[in-house]
C-alpha cells in the first residue's frame, strides 16, 4: 500500500484525482445501463401484466341443463329452463332460445340436456375471481361441478360475437370486421397519395418554395396531436360533407390523413435509395423521365414502400383518439355491412369495455389487448421480413 | 400531353398534406371563433372557474392548462433521464450487435397504442400507486396524476431515446477520439463533448417528446380525472386540455351549445402550442444536421 503510494509520487503524469474520476465514469456508464434495464424491465412487467390478467378470458363456464323447447319458451325465453338455474345461465344466452327454435323446427317440444353459456358471476367463481352469488347458487354450481356439469371451455363467443350489455356474451366480432373496413379505406386513400406525394418530391420537383412548404407540412403533419385529427373528421366530413357519423368511411379518411406522413417519409427514404444509375441507364435508352420512374425506379422502391406502409397501417390499426370523436365509440353489437353503416373499431372497443363496471369486462379487454398486439407484432415482423428479404445492396 | 397529366397528378396528391394542415387549422378555428362569440376569449385564457353543464356555465381554462402542464411534466422527469440514458448507452457503451438488438426491443414501447397503455395506467398503475402512498401514510386518488403521468412518460421514451441515439450517433468520432487523447475518462468525454455537440438534437428530442405529452389522449381519458383541479400535489386528480375535448364531444349536448363548442377552443390552443413546439424543434434538428452535414433525413 505504500509502495504503490510511493511510485505514484515519482511519476510526474500521476493525477491524484484519477480514481475518483474513473469512479465517476463507472457509475455514469451504469446510469445508463440502469436506464436501459429499466425501459426492458417495464415492457416485461406490462407483459406479464396483460397476459396474467387476459389470459383468463380465453375460458368461459358452461353449464350442462336441460332446456325445453316448447311454445311456451318460444314465448318467455325464461320458461326454457329449470328456475331454479335462471341465476347461473347467461341470461343473453336465454334470449337466443326463441330465434334458436326459429331456425330450427325440429327442436320444437323437446327437452334436451346440452351445455349452456353460464353467467358471468358463475364464470368469475369458477376462475376463483371476486364473484357476487348467493349461497343457494353458489352450492348448485359447487354441486354440479362434482358431478361434471359445470366446466370452463375454450371461449369461441369472444371471437364470434360482437358487444354485448351482458358481459359473458361481449365479443371482439363486430370490432374486428370494423377495424378491417376502416383500415381499407385508410390504405385505399392513404397508399395512392402517399407514394405520388414521395414520387413527386424525389423525381420530379425542384427545390423551390412550394416544395420546400410541402416538406415542412409532411414534417409537421407527422407531429400534430393525433385527437386534433379527430377534431378534423367531425368538422370537415361529418359536419361539411355530411357523411355518416361513427362510419368505417369517416374513420378511415381521418386515419388515412394520420398515416400519410408515415408512408411519405419511408416511400422517399426507398426511392432515394434507388441508385442514379438506374435512372441514368434509362435516359440513355432514350426514357421519358415518367417511364423510368414508373417501369424502374417504382418497382425496385416498391419492398421499402411496402414495409413504410405496413408500419403505417399498424399505427392507423391502434389509434383511438381521433376515432372517439368522431363516435366510433358508440355501442355496436352487429358487425357493419358497408362502410357507410355504424361501427366501432378493435381500439375503441376496448375503450369501451375498459370503462364498464362488471369485473368480467377487465378480463376482455386484457384478452383483446393482447389479439390487438399479437396482430400488430405480427405486422411489425412481416414488415421487418420484407425489408430483410429484399433488401438489396447497390 | 400524357406526361404532363401525370405530372399534375403528383403535384395535386402532394398538396393533400398541405391542404390537411390548412384543414385542421380552419376546422378548429372556425369553430373555436364561434364559441367565442358565446364566451369571453380572455376568461377562456385566464379563468380559474370550470363548469360546463349548469345554468351560466363557466369556461375559464387555466386550471385545465396547469392539469396538462403537471402530467407533462411528470412524464418528462421519467422520460427524458431514462430515454437519454438508453440512449447513451446503446450509442456509446453497446456493441454494434447489442444495440441492434436493444433499439426494435425499445422501439415496441413506441409501437404499443396509447388506449393499451391507458388501460394498463388505470388498472394497474393507479392502484399501485395508491397502495405505494398509503405505505408513506399520503393518500392518493385512483385517478392520481402521478399515474398517467408515468405511464405517459414511459410510452415517451423511445421517442427520446430513438432521435438522442441518432444524433449521438451522428457526433464525428474524431472529438472522441480527441477527448480520450487528451486522457479524458469516457465518463467525461462523454458528458463534455459528446453531449454538448448533440445538445440542439437532445432538445429537439425533448420538445417533440413534450408536444407529443401535450396532445396524449387516451391515458389521460383513461386514466386521470375529469375534476379541473388547480393543484401542485400529484396524487390529486387532474384533468387535461384531451381529456376535455373527448369530454366535450362524447356528450349529448347540442353541437353549436358552448359545452360542446368549448372542444374547438380547447384544440386551437392545443394546435398552437404543438405547432409552436414541432417547428422549434424541427429548426433545431436542421442546425444539427447542417453542423455535422448528417445526411439521414
Amino acid at each position: 500500500m505504500i509502495k504503490k503510494k510511493n511510485k505514484n509520487k515519482n511519476n510526474p503524469f500521476y493525477d491524484p484525482t484519477l480514481t475518483k474520476r474513473h469512479r465517476s465514469s463507472k457509475r455514469f456508464k451504469t446510469f445508463t445501463l440502469a436506464s436501459l434495464v429499466f425501459s426492458i424491465a417495464f415492457l416485461v412487467f406490462f407483459l406479464f401484466d396483460i397476459i396474467g390478467k387476459g389470459t383468463p378470458a380465453f375460458e368461459q363456464a358452461y353449464v350442462n341443463v336441460e332446456v325445453t323447447y316448447n311454445e311456451a319458451s318460444k314465448k318467455s325465453y325464461r320458461k326454457a329452463i329449470d328456475k331454479k338455474y335462471t341465476r347461473i345461465v347467461s341470461r343473453a344466452w336465454l334470449r337466443t332460445v326463441p330465434m334458436l327454435i326459429e331456425e330450427n323446427p325440429e327442436l320444437m317440444g323437446k327437452t334436451i340436456k346440452t351445455w349452456v353459456l353460464a353467467d358471468d358471476q358463475v364464470d368469475q367463481y369458477l376462475k376463483g375471481h371476486y364473484f357476487k352469488l348467493k349461497r343457494k347458487d353458489r352450492a348448485l354450481i359447487d354441486e354440479m361441478k362434482a358431478y361434471g356439469d359445470a366446466e370452463l371451455k375454450f371461449n369461441t363467443i369472444f371471437f364470434t360475437n360482437g358487444d354485448s350489455k351482458t358481459p359473458e356474451f361481449a365479443g371482439l366480432n363486430s370490432a374486428i370486421i370494423g377495424s378491417i373496413l376502416t383500415l381499407i379505406i385508410t390504405m385505399l386513400v392513404a397508399f395512392p397519395i402517399g407514394v405520388m406525394t414521395a414520387v413527386y418530391l424525389e423525381e420530379f420537383a425542384d427545390d423551390n418554395k412550394f416544395t420546400q412548404t410541402i416538406e415542412v407540412n409532411i414534417n409537421n403533419l407527422a407531429a400534430i396531436p393525433s385527437i386534433l385529427f379527430g377534431l378534423l373528421g367531425l368538422a370537415i366530413f361529418i359536419n361539411l360533407f355530411g357523411l355518416p357519423r361513427s362510419s368505417p368511411l369517416v374513420g378511415g379518411l381521418t386515419l388515412a390523413l394520420m398515416t400519410l406522413p408515415i408512408i411519405i417519409v419511408s416511400s422517399r427514404a426507398a426511392l432515394r435509395a434507388v441508385p442514379d444509375s438506374i435512372r441514368q441507364a434509362g435516359y440513355g435508352l432514350g426514357l421519358t423521365k415518367i417511364e423510368v420512374t414508373r417501369d424502374h425506379v417504382l418497382p425496385l422502391a416498391f419492398p421499402g414502400i411496402l414495409t413504410g406502409s405496413i408500419i403505417g397501417l399498424a399505427q392507423a390499426m391502434g389509434e383511438t383518439a381521433p376515432l372517439i370523436i368522431i363516435g366510433m365509440i358508440a355501442f355496436i353489437p352487429d358487425a357493419p355491412g358497408s362502410i357507410m353503416e355504424a361501427a366501432t373499431v378493435m381500439p375503441a372497443q376496448l375503450f369501451t369495455w375498459a370503462g364498464m363496471p362488471e369485473r368480467m369486462y377487465i378480463e376482455k379487454t386484457a384478452a383483446g389487448i393482447m389479439v390487438l398486439l399479437t396482430i400488430l407484432i405480427s405486422l411489425n415482423a412481416l414488415a421487418i421480413y420484407l425489408r430483410k428479404k429484399y433488401e438489396v445492396k447497390w | 400531353m400524357k406526361e404532363n397529366l401525370i405530372k399534375t397528378a403528383l403535384i395535386v396528391a402532394s398538396t393533400i398534406s398541405i391542404l390537411t394542415t390548412f384543414g385542421i387549422l380552419f376546422s378548429i378555428l372556425f369553430e373555436a371563433i364561434s364559441f367565442f362569440e358565446l364566451r369571453s376569449f380572455w376568461y377562456f385564457l385566464t379563468g380559474t372557474e370550470w363548469s360546463p353543464g349548469i345554468p351560466g356555465s363557466k369556461f375559464g381554462a387555466v386550471p385545465i392548462f396547469a392539469g396538462t402542464l403537471m402530467i407533462t411534466f411528470i412524464a418528462m422527469a421519467v422520460a427524458l433521464p431514462i430515454g437519454l440514458g438508453s440512449a447513451i448507452f446503446m450509442s456509446e457503451y453497446a456493441s454494434h450487435r447489442t444495440r441492434s438488438y436493444l433499439k426494435p426491443v425499445l422501439e415496441i414501447l413506441a409501437g404499443i397504442p396509447t388506449v393499451v397503455y391507458g388501460f394498463f395506467a388505470a388498472i394497474t398503475v393507479a392502484p399501485l400507486i395508491v397502495k405505494g402512498a398509503a405505505f408513506f401514510g399520503l393518500e392518493a386518488t385512483f385517478n392520481s396524476a402521478l399515474a398517467s403521468g408515468v405511464v405517459m412518460g414511459i410510452m415517451i421514451i423511445p421517442v427520446i431515446s430513438s432521435l438522442s441515439d441518432d444524433v449521438i450517433k451522428a457526433v464525428p468520432d474524431s472529438q472522441r477520439k480527441a477527448s480520450l487523447g487528451l486522457g479524458m475518462t469516457q465518463g467525461e468525454t462523454i458528458k463534455n463533448i459528446v453531449l454538448p455537440s448533440a445538445l440542439p438534437g437532445i432538445i429537439s428530442a425533448t420538445l417533440l417528446g413534450f408536444s407529443k405529452a401535450i396532445g396524449e389522449t387516451m391515458i389521460v381519458v383513461m386514466a386521470a380525472g375529469l375534476r379541473p383541479n388547480l393543484s401542485i400535489n400529484p396524487l390529486e386528480d387532474m384533468t387535461t386540455v384531451t381529456v376535455r375535448i373527448v369530454d366535450a364531444l362524447v356528450g349529448d349536448q347540442a353541437f353549436n351549445s358552448p359545452e360542446t363548442l368549448v372542444a374547438f377552443a380547447l384544440g386551437l390552443a392545443l394546435f398552437v402550442v404543438t405547432l409552436a413546439l414541432n417547428i422549434v424543434s424541427l429548426s433545431l434538428i436542421r442546425k444539427f444536421k447542417e453542423k455535422y452535414k448528417v445526411n439521414t433525413l
